[in-house]
């Protein structure tokens, strides 16, 4: 369990004193996957170098396994780095070295013997799906087995703990993905605690369990994925939560409609977990003496569930159509009426 | 034929002048591939913002670097006569001209390693840090083998302008083929000796050009 409390990062620049981390408390749980999200500048970047003291914080604690990584000496402190994995935006590879020996990097830091190293070695170029490349220096890999590579050499020292900055912000959506699945894959196969900090939502969508929105320094959100999504709190929760949710061009696309013969209201439904199996439109359909047009939808799923939301447009008798739209709300799906004649 | 375009040269002496030479260059460029890297590391590492960050530390050895580089080779040869004594114990023959050659050459070299280790990426030796590295772990293992091939090609500079120091060594009686074309060609007027020592000295630069480049090359991944 990874646990911050009161976390404080100042920095002294030339213009003042800023502050990166303003009194964060979090508490990860073992084995979860955590997200943090935030644009650039929210303080992400600090707050995940503060977990293996990379900066240290200027007040509060962070606590791994109820130690205390502030108080470790030198060299404690680097025996517990070696069981926090890192994996980085840009790889961070040692180019003069090859994919083989990048990955018993870290191995050799810790001392394993040379026998050992090749064992395992060959073990982790096998969990990343790196068969065959282990004599390749990093300039002749592609980004995504870049990272591979990175995360393989993370994976080294048995680690109970990933984190990972921005890890796949500088691969495309088809890589990142893959990415991804890897994580998701190594943290159900080792059980490791994965902390991860990224500015698309899509990844906290794609595979954290809880998330924690930050913006200038503090966490103005947390919870279960599903939950944040279903129901953002902040205009910067809902910010973020609308990029996956929603195409950027959905409320222009559906403007025109408006008014259009057929379309006298337009509803947006939205569903959570198990809701988004339900057969709302059918029953509406059914039940009502209403015209239903599906305009747009859209169905996320998340580690814990799915979520979706549906565009529809309601036509007929005003009485029919607000009857209509009690019963979709009776079904605990929610609703909002974004256009009405 | 040869010895029409070279009369008066004499081949053993010209043989021993360049092994004078060699010698010269060999001793002083391996000094000063080791002191300059030592200078360079903590020149780099006490800059601010990294390892050993520290102001006093990073101003005297900045100011010893850049005072022996400001000094003309052939003064720091007269002004080093005492110091080579007391060391080496002679004056004469080629070796009293390395204590000069490495002292001239080393912080001149120190700057290129400077460069080299700064252009090593920060973020590299942060993941170092991240998994638990020792301070000489990332010396050792990032610092110097991510930065070889600027080292080398910087050394490979550094060695042919050592070569060219070598030259002037002859006025501290330390022989070469500098000294080998001033007195038996300049001064005797037998241009085709001085012609046959430049030929030599290039050769030897020439060598030593692609022998760096080549392993420059070899050793560059990225």
């Amino acid at each position: 369990m990874i646990r911050l409390n009161n976390l404080q990062k100042l920095f002294q620049t030339r213009d003042g004193q800023v502050t990166a981390v303003d009194n964060v408390n979090l508490t990860i749980e073992k084995g979860e996957i955590f997200g943090v999200i935030g644009y650039s500048g929210a303080g992400k970047s600090t707050l995940i170098r503060m977990l293996n003291m990379l900066e240290r914080p200027t007040s509060g604690q962070v606590e791994i396994e109820e130690r205390d990584m502030g108080d470790l000496s030198k060299s404690e402190l680097r025996l517990a780095r070696q069981g926090i994995g890192m994996i980085f935006q840009h790889f961070n590879l040692l180019w003069s070295r090859t994919v083989k020996d990048n990955i018993a990097f870290p191995l050799e830091i810790a001392g394993v013997s040379k026998k050992k190293r090749n064992e395992r070695v060959e073990e982790l170029i096998k969990l990343v799906g790196l068969e065959g490349r282990g004599g390749s220096y990093p300039s002749q890999l592609s980004g995504g087995q870049k990272q591979r590579v990175g995360i393989a050499r993370a994976l080294a020292n048995n680690p109970d703990v990933l984190l990972c900055d921005e890890a796949t912000s500088a691969l495309d959506p088809k890589t990142t993905d893959s990415i991804l699945d890897l994580l998701v894959d190594i943290n159900e196969k080792l059980g490791l605690t994965i902390v991860l900090i990224t500015h698309e939502m899509h990844v906290i969508r794609k595979i954290c369990h809880r998330v924690a929105v930050m913006e200038q320094g503090q966490v103005v959100e947390e919870g279960d994925v599903l939950n944040v999504f279903s129901r953002p709190r902040e205009e910067m929760t809902k910010e973020f939560v609308k990029q996956v949710t929603e195409p950027e061009e959905t409320e222009q696309a559906l403007a025109h409609l408006f008014g259009e013969e057929g379309i006298s209201r337009v509803l947006q439904l939205t569903f959570t977990g198990s809701d988004a199996k339900k057969h709302v439109i059918t029953d509406v359909i059914r039940n009502f003496n209403v015209n239903v047009n599906i305009l747009q939808g859209k169905i996320s799923t998340t580690q814990n569930g799915s979520y979706g939301s549906l565009f529809i447009g309601l036509d007929g008798e005003t009485e029919e159509m607000d009857r209509a739209i009690a019963f979709v709300k009776e079904q605990q799906v929610e609703v909002e009426v974004i256009h009405s004649d | 034929m040869i010895d029409q375009i070279f009369p008066n040269v004499n081949w053993v002496r010209l043989w021993d002048a360049t092994l004078e030479t060699i010698y010269m260059s060999a001793v002083s460029v391996f000094f000063t591939f080791i002191l300059g890297i030592a200078l360079g590391l903590v020149l780099f590492l006490t800059a601010k913002g990294n390892l050993w960050q520290n102001a006093a530390v990073n101003g005297v050895t900045a100011g010893f670097v850049n005072l022996f580089r400001s000094i003309p080779f052939i003064i720091l040869l007269v002004l080093l006569i005492p110091f080579t004594n007391a060391l080496i114990g002679t004056m004469l023959g080629p070796s009293a001209a390395l204590p000069a050659l490495i002292f001239g050459a080393a912080p001149f070299y120190a700057r290129m390693v400077e460069i080299a280790l700064r252009e090593v990426d920060k973020g590299v030796i942060e993941a170092s840090r991240s998994m638990g590295a020792t301070q000489s772990q990332i010396i050792f293992k990032v610092l110097l083998p991510e930065s070889m091939p600027a080292l080398i090609s910087g050394i490979t500079v550094t060695a042919i302008a050592l070569i060219s120091y070598t030259a002037m060594a002859g006025v501290i009686g330390a022989g070469g083929l500098g000294d080998f074309a001033y007195r038996e060609g300049f001064q005797r007027y037998n241009d085709d000796v001085t012609l046959a020592a430049t030929i030599a000295i290039l050769i030897v630069v020439f060598i030593v050009q692609i022998i760096g480049d080549r392993l420059t090359r070899v050793l560059d991944k990225r």
